[in-house]
């Protein structure tokens, strides 16, 4: 079986990496490039911990080859905060409390940010939709959804 | 989980994907959004030799409406459909089926035309193409062919498609005026397959229905088409009593299975019960409601 | 929801809504959980398991994985034999295969384990495994497993004839018996609360790295319980040489627990032999299929209930009985001496002069567990039927659900209430609860709403959860899992500048601990919470605890960190006695220093006493500033609350969807009001999860039904309904702050609260019962069967 060279770009510096075709991209991210904030929660695409952004749109990465992100961009938690500055999301999660045991909280805030890019002023159920492929076991919801709320409204 | 070995080809070309798909045979399969495929194999339910990535062939990501069709390219993805405002100003159908469809992140790469060609019966989009009365067209060595949807399904899991085709468009007649559709899927949570799903398409013409489309998913071995009830309704007035007869003949038509979502007999009473709210809704939107 | 808080907002004591200390890390992705621990020379394990619920074992080939470019060893029970390694006891005092020798016990049960290079070849080795099993007859019905002349699971007990694994009660029999049949009303009903998964979304797995020069083992592994883990290994593998101060168990950041991570699961014990046989650290990690189908289950408890009442409605008597399906082992996490956990607690809020509780468990060929799924041991069971039956109860007498209860709350100048079952409650206000919760949701509209609706043929219903929780277990006296008591513990060293380090025995998942704990030493001593650093997990630092589990990191740990505070603050005393020159006894204390009665500008604060304790503390006093507690419960604490759920049904499809849901909840003091509201809202999820979509199943070959995120349905954002959550404060009088346990009250209180809520809106139907999950098609039948389906 052949390997592939690729190039990743990964929140925002280039990255190659010779890779098996087999091999998944939360995998490569965690394990070649060591990004470990990217999790991984289940094995049949449900659970949404392995978010990451693939050209800016949310995708789960256990369901994604990591040779299909050749010559791509993708962008996980540890890109979220820049130059010192957390993202509003982050600071959402923070300030509402929408974590605790915070192995969702990477996926469900890149849902959230990708989110928010896209709709300034969501609607409560618009964002209970949008974040509906990320599961978290711990919180019940109600303070991620005032945390995207909480983003939104520093967005705006 | 983790998938076994397989050798990967990225074609910059249909005719590279499909001289490739003709020299792997059944070796080898389509991988296009993946979010059915690649769960597949990290269940090891699948092994093929070779995955031929046709995402990477540029010029297959098109909505648009030409020679009577709304033509959908095969590397629509369901969150480009959803949010399409051709789609979204004249196809609330679509719209309907494809914010359904397993979860926002899975529809972020997921493909209207995967979402076909996989062939499983608890897919959304069949019971709407069936209701619609689309066609695909399929490219293949020897050329392009168009087939019905009517025609697509063969079996669990099995489609007309040949092994070296793919599926490179979808075709959807343009609605005439007074014409309308409605897609309405029973779920126990996002995320969960259809325990049952129905789609109904009309065409109201001075005030009776001229032609009918009902499709319905997860209700027996392949998407149905649900000619009875099509039939049925041709020449009706678009009514309560109509509806409900015509929901009855959709839930003849049905032959599920009994599974964690429901028994035999639930199923083919949510056949009908769904029938008969799609033709509600499909009514109203062709009123111009 | 709270008094003011007694410290300002810079020291930040208990009742202020701190923002959590541990979150900078996760909102960066900076936590550490167990797989992304990576050390070097490591290799990977994964796990080959049964396709057969119960099959002899003919024969294992590993030719041709040992052939997998990768693959290093596979190990099997006759490897593990080699070490007497391939049994271990459970908690529960049984045993359980580690890998099998002679047959497997249940689908998904371990077989052998392939170790490789990476995770990618070791998978492709489990798949070149080639097993050779002869199945044998199964037993999934915990009924006909208690059958005379039922096939015997447990043919290594020599001498065991039956599958029946223990028999447990409470109660006066004869007297229940009595009063029940003297009562002027008595109902009876079945229930089944069927086997569910905890489900974190962290799966279970460890990092096992033995390091032959020092014989040392470090473990990284997802527990709940670092300490106990750390014994438990130290007696299983004593006799191949591993002793307890060579074992460091190091429990990293979790992704979330619910008593998912308190047992001993064969995959830690076969990575750690592999670690020792190979002399190269081995990860495990479980996939969610592995996750779901083999670790330990929570509930499968087939009740049989019966209440009884005058015929004004004041009950006299409760009789229960269970029978328990334990899989094929009893691994349940129990307190020893309590083999139904707490299921005594099942005459609930209720002042009931007779009850008689029983639980026979049983061996079927299932996995083993009985864990708690976020709740205290086996409470949500008690609390499901006492609420249940309540209701059943009401609906026979023809009274109002709420009424009934408030007829026969305890009520508030009763407590400490000795109940029927033995347990003394600690505090209560019942009615307080319920009549906040039913101003809160507008009770009596939504009874004429209900009225109103119903005769346009809509269902609605409105379903009332009164609960009782027994938490924080426990005093020494009873409480103790494999002998160890269950104390926990806290050590706290203040720092020369006055910050602290506060260790604990416990270990959060989630919780908030390194913030609430903080709280409390801050409210203790005065030191800004932000200032004390909180550490738990590893086993090489932290005191010795029992870990979290069971609503108890606050009743007992919490509570030593306030007595480890308070020895400190007694030497403080001391020491600013000393400075001031005054005597002891002229000292008065405030958050964060002591000054001179009647001269308040004579003071000395925390940080100056803390400084002094190093740099000029008194001859003859030893220096440092330093306090350790070991806290053992006086009692176990009670929290409450009531609930009030409404619900609309889709007459078409059978669909329930909860409109509102309002919980009122007590846990005493509360210490961070946000952390205890998000606790609720959690609860209140996997509350709501196995009442209307959770259920792990087996069809009647053992086969399991529910072992992937396919069909086992965790609720998302948009099942879940936008929680209303309130509060009371009835402190608990014996806690050294007043405080209760919380995490779980609402995953307890709220099943019944649906249920109920689903049940009355079908009552006129004749509707008394329905089991959950409530399904749609469950709902469905009962309105075609009533000729009322759309």
């Amino acid at each position: 079986m052949a390997k592939h060279a690729i190039q990743v770009t990964v929140n925002g510096a280039a990255r190659g990496a010779e890779v098996e075709s087999r091999l998944l991209l939360v995998h490569l991210l965690r394990e070649e490039f060591r990004l470990t904030g990217t999790h991984i929660g289940c094995d049949t695409t449900h659970c949404g911990a392995c978010t990451v952004l693939l050209d800016g749109v949310p995708v789960k990465s256990c369901t994604v080859l990591a040779v299909q992100a050749d010559g791509r961009s993708v962008m996980t938690v540890e890109g979220l905060e820049k130059d010192g500055n957390l993202d509003p999301i982050q600071d959402g999660f923070m300030q509402e409390h929408g974590l605790q045991c915070g192995f969702c909280t990477p996926g469900m805030m890149m849902t959230a940010h990708a989110f928010l890019a896209g709709n300034k002023n969501p609607e409560e159920d618009e964002i209970r939709r949008a974040i509906s492929g990320n599961l978290c076991r711990c919180t019940g919801y109600v303070n991620i959804v005032k945390a995207v709320q909480h983003a939104a409204g520093k967005l705006q | 989980m983790i998938p076994p070995s397989f050798d990967y080809h990225a074609p910059k070309t249909l005719p590279e994907a499909l001289e490739l798909l003709g020299r792997f045979g059944g070796e080898a399969k389509i991988l296009s959004g993946g979010q059915s495929l690649l769960p597949l194999l990290k269940l090891r339910f699948a092994e093929p030799a070779h995955l031929v990535d046709i995402g990477r062939i540029p010029g297959l990501d098109y909505i648009k409406e030409e020679g009577g069709f709304l033509r959908i390219g095969a590397l629509v993805r369901e969150a480009g459909l959803e949010t399409s405002p051709l789609v979204r100003s004249k196809y609330p159908i679509l719209v309907d089926t494809a914010s359904v469809i397993a979860d926002p992140l899975v529809r972020n790469l997921a493909t209207v035309a995967g979402n076909l060609a996989h062939g499983d019966p608890a897919n959304d989009h069949p019971a709407t193409m069936l209701a619609l009365g689309a066609e695909v067209v399929a490219t293949g060595p020897k050329g392009t062919r168009t087939i019905p949807v009517a025609q697509l399904f063969t079996g669990i899991f099995t489609t007309a498609l040949a092994p070296a085709e793919v599926l490179t468009e979808i075709r959807i007649p343009i609605p005439p005026l007074g014409s309308g559709g409605a897609y309405v899927k029973l779920e126990r949570k996002v995320g969960d397959f259809a325990t049952a799903g129905a789609a109904a398409y009309l065409v109201l013409q001075g005030g009776v229905i001229a032609r009918a489309g009902v499709g319905l998913t997860n209700l027996g071995p392949t998407p149905i088409k649900a000619v009875d009830a099509e039939k049925y309704l041709a020449g009706k007035k678009p009514d309560e009593a109509t509806f409900a007869e015509a929901g009855r003949l959709a839930a003849a038509a049905t032959i599920p299975g009994a599974d964690r979502r429901g028994s035999v007999e639930y199923k083919k009473e949510m056949a009908r019960v769904l029938t008969t709210r799609a033709l509600r809704i499909a009514a109203r939107r062709a009123g111009g409601k | 929801m709270s008094a003011t808080p007694r410290t300002s907002p810079e020291i930040c004591g208990m009742g202020h809504s701190m923002k959590r200390k541990e979150d900078p890390r996760f909102i960066r992705g900076q936590g550490n959980y167990v797989d992304d621990v990576t050390l070097p020379g490591m290799v990977h394990m994964a796990i080959v398991r049964s396709p057969f619920a119960h099959a002899k074992l003919k024969k294992i080939d590993t030719a041709r994985a040992l052939k997998v470019p990768g693959v290093l060893a596979v190990i099997t029970g006759e490897t593990l034999a080699q070490y007497k390694l391939h049994w271990m006891p459970t908690l529960m005092s049984d045993t359980q295969m580690v890998l099998p020798v002679e047959k497997v016990m249940y689908q998904a049960q371990e077989v052998a384990a392939v170790i490789a290079t990476d995770r990618y070849a070791a998978a492709d080795g489990v798949a070149a495994v080639d097993v050779d099993y002869e199945p044998l007859e199964v037993l999934v019905d915990p009924f006909k497993a208690l059958e005379p002349g039922a096939l015997v699971l447990r043919t290594d007990k020599p001498g065991k004839k039956d599958n029946h694994i223990f028999h447990w009660e409470a109660g006066d029999r004869a007297a229940t018996d009595r009063a029940i049949k003297d009562a002027g009303v008595s109902v009876r009903q079945r229930m089944y609360i069927p086997r569910i998964h905890v489900a974190s979304i962290e799966t279970c797995g460890c990092v096992a790295s033995f390091d032959k020069a020092q014989g040392k083992l470090t473990v990284w592994m997802t527990t709940q319980a670092p300490h106990a883990i750390r014994t438990v290994f130290a007696l299983v593998a004593g006799h191949v040489g591993l002793s307890e101060e060579k074992i460091r168990i190091i429990s990293p950041d979790i992704g979330g627990g619910f008593g998912g991570k308190v047992p001993v699961y064969p995959g830690y014990v076969i990575a750690v032999a592999a670690s020792v046989v190979l002399g190269k650290p081995v990860k495990w990690i479980e996939n969610r299929m592995e996750n779901l189908q083999a670790d330990s289950f929570a509930r499968d408890y087939h009740i049989d209930a019966e209440l009884a009442a005058d015929k004004d409605g004041t009950m006299k008597a409760l009789r229960i009985k269970t029978v328990a399906d334990h899989g094929y082992t009893d691994a349940a996490a129990n307190p020893s001496k309590f083999p139904a956990g707490m299921f005594s607690i099942c005459t609930g809020s209720y002042d009931l002069p007779h009850a008689f509780a029983e639980v026979d468990g049983v061996y079927t060929n299932k996995p083993p567990g009985g864990i708690a799924y976020r709740c205290s041991f086996r409470v949500t069971e008690a609390v499901h039927a006492i609420e249940r039956m309540t209701d059943v109860l009401a609906q026979e007498l023809k009274m109002d659900p709420a009424e009934l209860r408030l007829k026969n709350f305890i009520p508030p100048e009763k407590f400490p209430y000795k109940s029927i079952l033995g347990w003394e409650y600690d505090s209560g206000n019942y009615a307080g609860a319920l009549k906040k919760a039913m101003d809160t949701i507008g009770y009596a509209d939504l009874r004429r709403e209900q009225a109103e609706k119903r005769k346009r043929g809509e269902l609605m219903g409105i379903g009332i959860s009164s609960f009782t929780e027994i938490v924080g277990a426990g005093p020494s006296k009873d409480f103790d899992i494999l002998g160890i008591k269950m104390f926990d513990s806290c050590e706290i060293r203040v720092h020369p500048t006055g910050k602290a380090i506060a260790r604990f025995g416990t270990k959060s998942q989630g919780q908030g601990h390194e913030t609430t704990y903080a709280q409390i030493v801050a409210e203790e001593l005065g030191i800004p919470a932000a200032h004390v650093q909180v550490e738990e997990g590893d086993t090489d630092t932290a005191p010795y605890g029992l870990g979290t589990y069971a609503s108890r990191s606050t009743p007992v740990a919490g509570a030593a960190g306030a007595m480890a505070a308070r020895k400190i603050r007694d030497k403080a005393r001391k020491i600013a006695a000393h400075l001031l020159e005054v005597n002891e006894d002229d000292l008065v204390w405030e958050p964060g220093k002591f000054s001179v009665k009647g001269a308040p500008q004579k003071a000395k604060t925390i940080q100056e006493i803390a400084f002094a304790a190093y740099t000029n503390h008194p001859q003859g006093m030893e220096a440092g500033l330093e306090g350790t507690a070991y806290y053992d419960p006086p009692n176990l604490t009670f929290p409450f609350g009531s609930y009030i759920c409404v619900v609309d049904i889709d007459r078409g499809t059978g669909e329930v969807r909860i409109r509102r849901f309002v919980s009122i909840d007590d846990c005493g003091n509360i210490i961070n009001p946000m952390i205890v509201e998000g606790q609720i809202h959690g609860g209140l999820t996997m509350g709501m999860a196995p009442a209307l979509l959770e259920e792990i199943s087996y069809d009647e070959s053992g086969n399991i039904q529910g072992g992937s995120f396919m069909d086992y349905l965790v609720p998302t954002a948009v099942e879940t309904p936008k929680w209303e959550s309130g509060f009371t404060v009835t402190p608990s009088p014996h806690h050294p702050l007043g405080a209760k346990g919380v995490g779980e009250s609402a995953t307890v209180g709220a099943p019944p609260a649906i249920v109920n809520a689903v049940v009355d809106a079908l009552a006129h139907l004749g509707v008394r019962h329905i089991d959950i999950p409530i399904t749609p098609e469950k709902v469905w039948r009962i309105l075609k069967d009533a000729g009322v389906a759309e």
